[in-house]
């Protein structure tokens, strides 16, 4: 029936394009963070590295001291991504197990038991959904002041540990669909609520709540807005807000983008490498993911 | 798949549910259950999300700068609102980059997840598709910047191959807002043909056959029968793109910071100087709820004009 036309060429043609497109920036970000900064205006579009060198790397790790970073072009201000690099780690991971623990919870309550007012409540949490974040970041943030936790791992974690709506939908949805007889069975043999959560619910629902993790860590990995408001210090700044600490950092006349790449690299790679061992899971959960 | 496909199906459950055999000794003790179920959610939502939507409405109304206790002034932020030429210009702003992003985005994205559905399901494809959207919003802007550059940036580079002279992409009024929409266009086309794409594998297999049979052409089956079609897809994830590309400011606060003269003050960003810059608190909530609201009204008239709800399957 479909023969190789010339419609069908252009379109091998363009789905082609479209993924050099969309391959291109993540080349040319790992090209330049292996060049040599001050190489490099001299080669703008020089394919493969000016000057291979790990240079930039050493810069941004806090590897080099100050007078070599200055003499490779960096800004001589002292940064450190080791240390961002296990701010991200901490912030990420504790927000997501106790995200997706607690959001698994709550949908336990709304697909597997029975109680009176249970789809209105739900509808409740729903409705949150449709709060801009702006409009409640700037409440909470006075809320993370006037508790003192400015400036720490737990106001950056706090307003995402506890549940998000669509964490609760989302799994509210699996939930629903596992059978009531095995549950069932469970109680006849005497297991009680705690037990079927934990030894029949959450193992049977193993593959969305990765799922949901997944894209929770992803999510909280990448956040910029709250971080940057809450955790500008040192000690907990994450490595989005470092970034852009970075960027602002870098001289006008001659920027660092040897170092910049680098940096955006290693805050990049982690979700690179989680996004390559799952890649197969995250993007079939997108068509899932379209109510977020 | 989306809300609107999964809503029904979900609620028929949940009735089916109740209808199962009675249990009324234990509808009691599954009250208890689910409150302790529900604790950790509910304290969360009740402070992080109930709480702040309440304080933020009533802070729109009082004069607050972080320092002292609000003051509660009536309506005088709203007024000042009004009055603010730089409010104006950021709604102006946010408006102009929300066109041409959902704009470009939404039609590359149909004509993206079409080429898909037709020339290959190959999950590498759709992965490598994806994976602009997976890094850091920060990250994406600054690879960008980087490679926008006016003066040893790539793209500048294959325009002076062509013969075209240098462009300001950051610097240049009139470029700011299109290079900031086309960037995130870059990164978010992807996830939304997957969207769409998902929309078009949902839509069965004799229809096609049907129009065939009758001797249509591609172009025509395209508009007459998968568009249509598609559009319940389509009216959700122009809501859920739309609302989110109200909220941009991540890219702008890494590259432009709102310049060149203003150019790319989105409404976001210059609610966050307002509040964190000039500790104007009570005067961003209020900007904050004006957008609030803004977006409330852009996703009901939306599903109201497009008809969301409603197949052209009947």
């Amino acid at each position: 029936m479909r023969r190789m036309s010339v419609g069908r060429t252009v379109c091998w043609v363009l789905l082609f394009v479209l993924l050099i497109v969309t391959l291109f920036p993540f080349y040319w970000m790992l090209r330049t963070a292996f060049s040599d900064n001050t190489q490099l205006p001299g080669h703008p579009s020089s394919l493969l590295p000016v000057e291979t060198t790990l240079g930039a790397f050493k810069r941004v790790l806090g590897l080099a001291t100050i007078e070599e970073a200055q003499a490779q072009g960096g800004s001589g201000a002292a940064v450190n991504f080791w240390l961002y690099l296990r701010n991200s780690l901490v912030v990420a991971t504790v927000t997501t197990i106790c995200q997706v623990f607690f959001s698994a919870m709550a949908a336990y309550a709304f697909a597997r038991l029975r109680w009176p007012g249970r789809d209105k409540v739900f509808a409740v949490f729903l409705a949150a959904l449709m709060v801009p974040p702006i409009f409640t970041t700037l409440p909470n943030f006075v809320l993370i002041k006037n508790l003192g936790l400015l400036n720490s791992f737990a106001g950056i974690i706090l307003p995402g540990a506890f549940m998000t709506p669509f964490a609760i939908f989302f799994l509210r949805q699996f939930f629903l669909g596992i059978n009531r007889e095995l549950e069932e069975a469970a109680m006849i043999d005497g297991a009680g609520h705690r037990k079927i959560f934990f030894g029949l619910i959450i193992p049977m629902s193993a593959a969305p709540i990765a799922t949901l993790a997944i894209l929770t860590y992803i999510n909280s990995w990448n956040d910029y807005f709250w971080p940057l408001l809450v955790g500008q210090q040192e000690n907990v700044r994450v490595l989005t807000v470092a970034l852009g600490v970075f960027r602002s950092q870098t001289p006008q006349g001659g920027p660092d983008w040897a170092g910049l790449m680098a940096a955006t690299l290693i805050a990049a790679l982690p979700m690179i490498i989680l996004f390559l061992a799952f890649a197969k899971r995250i993007t079939n959960s997108i068509g899932f993911s379209g109510i977020k | 798949m989306t809300a609107t496909t999964n809503a029904p199906p979900t609620r028929k459950r949940s009735h089916g549910e109740q209808a199962a055999p009675p249990e009324k000794r234990r509808s009691l003790g599954d009250l208890k259950v689910a409150m302790i179920f529900l604790a950790p959610a509910t304290l969360g939502f009740v402070v992080f999300y109930i709480w702040p939507t309440l304080r933020g409405a009533y802070l729109s109304f009082t004069e607050y700068s972080l320092l002292s206790a609000p003051k509660f002034n009536g309506l005088a932020n709203y007024e000042r609102m009004v009055q603010d030429s730089f409010f104006w210009n950021a709604l102006v702003v946010t408006v102009e980059y929300v066109v041409i992003n959902i704009g470009v985005q939404t039609v590359l994205a149909v004509a993206i997840a079409m080429v898909m559905y037709r020339l290959t399901q190959s999950i590498t494809v759709r992965a490598i598709i994806l994976a602009p959207y997976l890094v850091a919003n920060v990250v994406v802007a600054l690879v960008w910047y980087w490679m926008l550059d006016f003066q040893v940036g790539i793209v500048n580079q294959g325009l002076g191959w062509l013969g075209i002279d240098p462009v300001a992409f950051f610097g240049d009024s009139h470029w700011a807002i299109p290079t900031v929409a086309g960037i995130n266009v870059w990164r978010h086309m992807g996830y939304t043909a997957l969207l769409v794409f998902a929309g078009l594998q949902m839509i069965p297999k004799y229809v096609y056959e049907a129009a065939e049979v009758d001797g249509s052409s591609e172009w025509k089956t395209f508009w007459r029968i998968t568009l249509p079609l598609l559009r319940p897809v389509l009216v959700m994830v122009l809501v859920v793109t739309m609302i989110g590309s109200f909220q941009i400011f991540d890219t702008i606060a890494v590259t432009t910071q709102g310049g060149p003269i203003n150019a790319t003050r989105v409404i976001y960003f210059y609610i966050y100087e307002r509040a964190f810059t000039r500790f104007d608190f009570g005067y961003a909530s209020a900007m904050a709820l004006v957008l609030f609201a803004i977006l409330a009204i852009v996703s009901l008239v939306q599903l109201r004009l497009l008809r969301a709800k409603e197949s052209d399957l009947a």
